[in-house]
């Protein structure tokens, strides 16, 4: 459990999404890096190249400041230390309980991955110079999806590896600790 | 889907891959040993090597992949170049600076490649200037000439700019003697009073700048090409010579009346001795020194105003001459350092000699007589063999690394294998026609890449469609890793390859820059953002520090211009991504349009001449808006009132 509360940092050290777009203009793709408190280009002026591309559509700039990024590592820093308490108590129902909060909170950031997302896509300049009918620019949350002449890719990058493993490990701490009670009891 | 279903789909899948690899070794098998599937490289694949050629009286250098014989690029070197707008732009103009004044072209002869313990290194390439004589480097990172020195007390700069194998030196040898100091004086009165200067100018191991160290002042005989000793003879230089009848006229009878002319043998360690001991003579002069600076994106020009001097004739043991047959046009050390291959042009032999045979007749002071105070080493004790009627007129040879030699011949047009050692000639193919020089990838240094030799040809006639009475030349290329040489394409070239320099593409392409660093930018003119961007007018000088980006100029309307106005356009593209950059042409302007790389500043020079409203835009097509990039200036009556503004989009 302790080991859980303290993988689940490894999401200040690492970016937690990727977004990749690959366009014949791009054979080697350009693409951002989604931190738990900035966006960053996965090369160095990948976010000046994207925005560049999405001014002509009138997609906004990639934010520099969202309310997301001072939450978040918050919410996820109080998490950890919450975890690390009721691993140091051994509490072990509280194991499941903070499995099942974060199980929530994870379902809400990506609602809110969502959210931002489809805003992203779909709040468009009216005065842009290339207009689309009916065409909205929301990247895929997970997976592939092809957008005009771009095509993304959306996966979970090292980051969200650490905080699935953190979550599923509290899960294991649970059973591995019910398991050692019984024996101990047998 | 069922478990059965996913079976099926493998095996499926599993047939087709399988097919298809049997199908592509099918036509492996029966294409095998094509020409044509040699050089076929794909759509979407790269070349494995570089090339780059001469461009002769193009001034420029041309670079090419091989083998498929692809133009990648034309850089600019002693011409200018509208394309790009070097010596155009403001920045690139002090490049093409000389003692006397601009010139904005020269004739562009032998590239050589920079090495470290006489490998290929791939940071620059040095190419020499052989009418107003120069030398230029070139990074091989950003493919732009960085610095050109002038080379004074020289004319014809021909036997250049050959680096010595650590890239200590790069040379330069005159082919015009001429009197020295220049001064009014008879031309009856050549003999014994022109002198050949022999030039090393030194290369700073990190920078590249280039410092004019020393000449040696030679007879005056035409100096060539040139070779570096390397292994055992590095220390050395070996420099061909002919018109050692110190002819002034009708030269092609005159000079070819020795039955021997020398290969000059210069002990370039021993020069650095007696510079060391002040054995020189410091002699007032006047040449140009340009630098472009990548941080600054600005060349500039340095008027330097003397040399050091030695004389051969006083100081012994810095010069010895080797008598080798007809006029000699290439020397060429083979890759071990030992054997020193004289091309006399006007025979069909080859002469090769052995340079620790020299260094024996040296010792033993085993001369034949003397020419100015200089040793002449005695021919038959020096020579280490000859290649017998290997063909008509030999001008340059390069090396495989497996022990063969690569000679052109000119008048019998046509590139001759033969063997180190036992001197015998092995293949021998035609060109098409009239070859100069060859090239092996690596070919001149300890470690050749012997896969490919290209054939630099003097006349096309009917190897391709006409194009009126001028034809573009021809280079050939040719398979030589097995036993005889196999032609396997024919490609124009631009201007005149003298010669060319060739190295395996990931020696070079993964150090290729991709762009400027914007930050890094310290053009005193630059602005990093449209925030920044403004027109300033001091007197009647009007400097505009405007940005593109994609798809639009910062600022794109600016009133308040006046006639008589001299306008300085400084640009930077704000762009930081490989491969896009931003032109700008402005009607009436009296030079090029500028081609500006993401991250760079360029400056052009507008003198409105008339009352209106004038347009610019952008030259490359940057972009889908690219037809959009486009502004407007202003230009009001010379006593008008109205002030300066600027503004995009209305701001
Ligand atoms: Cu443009």
């Amino acid at each position: 459990m302790i080991a859980s509360s303290l993988l689940i940092l490894g999401l200040f050290i690492f970016p937690m999404w990727n977004i990749l777009l690959k366009a014949p203009q791009y054979p080697d793709g350009i693409g951002m890096d989604i931190w738990i408190n900035k966006i960053v280009g996965t090369n160095p002026n990948d976010i000046q190249n994207i925005n560049l591309m999405n001014h002509y559509v009138g997609m906004d700039p990639i934010p520099t400041e969202m309310a997301e990024f001072v939450v978040f590592p918050w919410v996820i820093g109080i998490m950890s230390a919450i975890g690390l308490g009721i691993g140091l108590i051994r509490k072990r129902k509280l194991f499941l309980v903070w499995f099942v909060i974060m199980s929530v909170l994870g379902g809400i950031g990506l609602y809110d991955f969502y959210s931002w997302e489809y805003k992203y896509g779909h709040n468009l300049n009216p005065r842009a110079p290339i207009k689309v009918p009916g065409q909205s620019y929301q990247p895929p949350v997970f997976g592939y999806k092809k957008i005009l002449n771009f095509e993304a890719y959306s996966y979970p990058s090292t980051g969200a590896y650490f905080l699935f493993t953190g979550m599923f490990g509290s899960v294991v701490a649970y059973f591995v600790d019910k398991k050692e009670e019984e024996d101990d009891e047998a | 889907m069922k478990l059965t279903n996913y079976l099926t789909l493998f095996a499926v899948l599993f047939a087709i891959v399988g097919s298809a690899c049997t199908q592509s070794n099918n036509n492996n098998g029966a294409l095998g040993g094509s020409a044509a599937e040699k050089v076929y490289v794909a759509p979407g694949e790269q070349d494995e090597f570089y090339a780059f050629l001469s461009g002769g009286y193009s001034g420029n250098l041309t670079v090419y992949g091989l083998p498929s014989g692809r133009l990648l690029k034309e850089i600019p070197v002693f011409s200018q170049f509208p394309t790009s707008g070097y010596g155009y732009s403001e920045e690139t103009q002090p490049l093409l600076n000389t003692s006397h004044g601009f010139i904005p072209w020269d004739d562009l002869h032998h590239p050589d490649i920079s090495q470290t313990n006489g490998e290929l290194d791939g940071r620059w390439i040095f190419a020499n200037g052989n009418n107003t004589p120069r030398i230029a480097r070139i990074s091989l990172e950003t493919f732009e000439t960085q610095e050109i020195i002038e080379i004074p007390n020289s004319a014809g700069n021909h036997s250049s700019s050959f680096i010595t194998e650590n890239t200590e030196y790069v040379v330069a040898g005159t082919r015009f003697s001429v009197p020295v100091p220049q001064r009014d004086m008879s031309i009856d009165e050549y003999k014994s009073n022109f002198k050949g200067a022999v030039s090393f100018v030194e290369v700073n191991e990190e920078t590249g700048h280039m410092d004019l160290s020393f000449q040696i002042m030679m007879p005056g005989f035409n100096y060539d090409l040139g070779h570096p000793g390397r292994g055992e003879s590095h220390g050395w230089f070996f420099f061909t010579t002919y018109n050692t009848e110190e002819a002034n006229t009708l030269l092609e009878v005159n000079a070819s009346q020795n039955d021997k002319d020398f290969i000059a043998a210069i002990n370039w360690k021993k020069a650095e001795e007696y510079i060391a001991q002040g054995k020189f003579t410091t002699m007032k002069t006047e040449y140009a020194h340009n630098v472009y600076d990548e941080s600054t994106h600005t060349g500039t020009s340095t008027m330097k105003k003397e040399v050091r001097v030695l004389d051969p004739t006083e100081l012994p043991g810095l010069v010895y001459f080797l008598p080798t047959p007809k006029s000699p046009h290439g020397v060429d050390v083979d890759p071990s350092g030992e054997y020193i291959v004289g091309a006399g042009k006007l025979s069909a032999s080859l002469t090769v000699h052995s340079f620790s045979n020299m260094m024996e007749a040296i010792e033993t002071e085993n001369f034949e007589g003397e020419a100015y105070g200089i040793p002449i080493l005695n021919y038959e004790n020096i020579v280490a063999g000859v290649v017998e009627s290997a063909g008509l007129g030999p001008l340059h040879t390069e090396f495989d690394g497996r022990g063969n030699a690569y000679t052109t011949f000119f008048i019998s047009s046509e590139v001759v294998k033969w063997e180190l050692g036992s001197w015998e000639v092995i293949d021998r193919k035609p060109t098409y026609y009239s070859v100069g020089h060859l090239m092996i990838p690596g070919g001149n240094s300890r470690k050749p890449f012997g896969k490919y030799v290209v054939a630099m040809n003097k006349i096309t006639k009917d190897r391709y469609l006409p194009t009126g009475p001028e034809m573009e030349h021809s280079a050939q290329l040719y398979d030589i890793s097995g036993e005889k040489m196999e032609l396997l394409l024919d490609f124009p070239t631009h201007g005149e390859p003298h010669y060319a320099a060739g190295a395996p593409a990931e020696l070079i392409a993964p150090r290729s820059k991709k762009f400027y660093e914007l930050e890094e930018n310290n053009h005193p003119y630059a602005v990093k953002s449209e925030s920044e961007t403004r027109v300033e007018r001091d007197g009647k000088t009007v400097h505009v520090y405007m940005t593109t980006i994609r798809s639009h100029f910062a600022p794109d309307n600016i009133e308040g211009i006046k006639v008589g106005d001299v306008v300085y356009f400084h640009i930077t593209n704000l762009e930081q991504d490989f491969d896009v950059p931003h032109g700008v042409a402005m009607i009436g302007a009296n030079t090029s349009e500028l081609l500006i790389m993401p991250g760079q500043t360029k400056t052009f020079r507008w003198d409105p001449d008339r009352v209106g409203v004038w347009p610019f835009y952008c030259t490359d097509f940057c972009s889908a808006l690219h037809q959009e990039m486009q502004g407007y200036v202003r230009v009001s009556p010379a006593n008008s009132n109205i002030g300066l503004s600027w503004s995009l989009d209305g701001e």
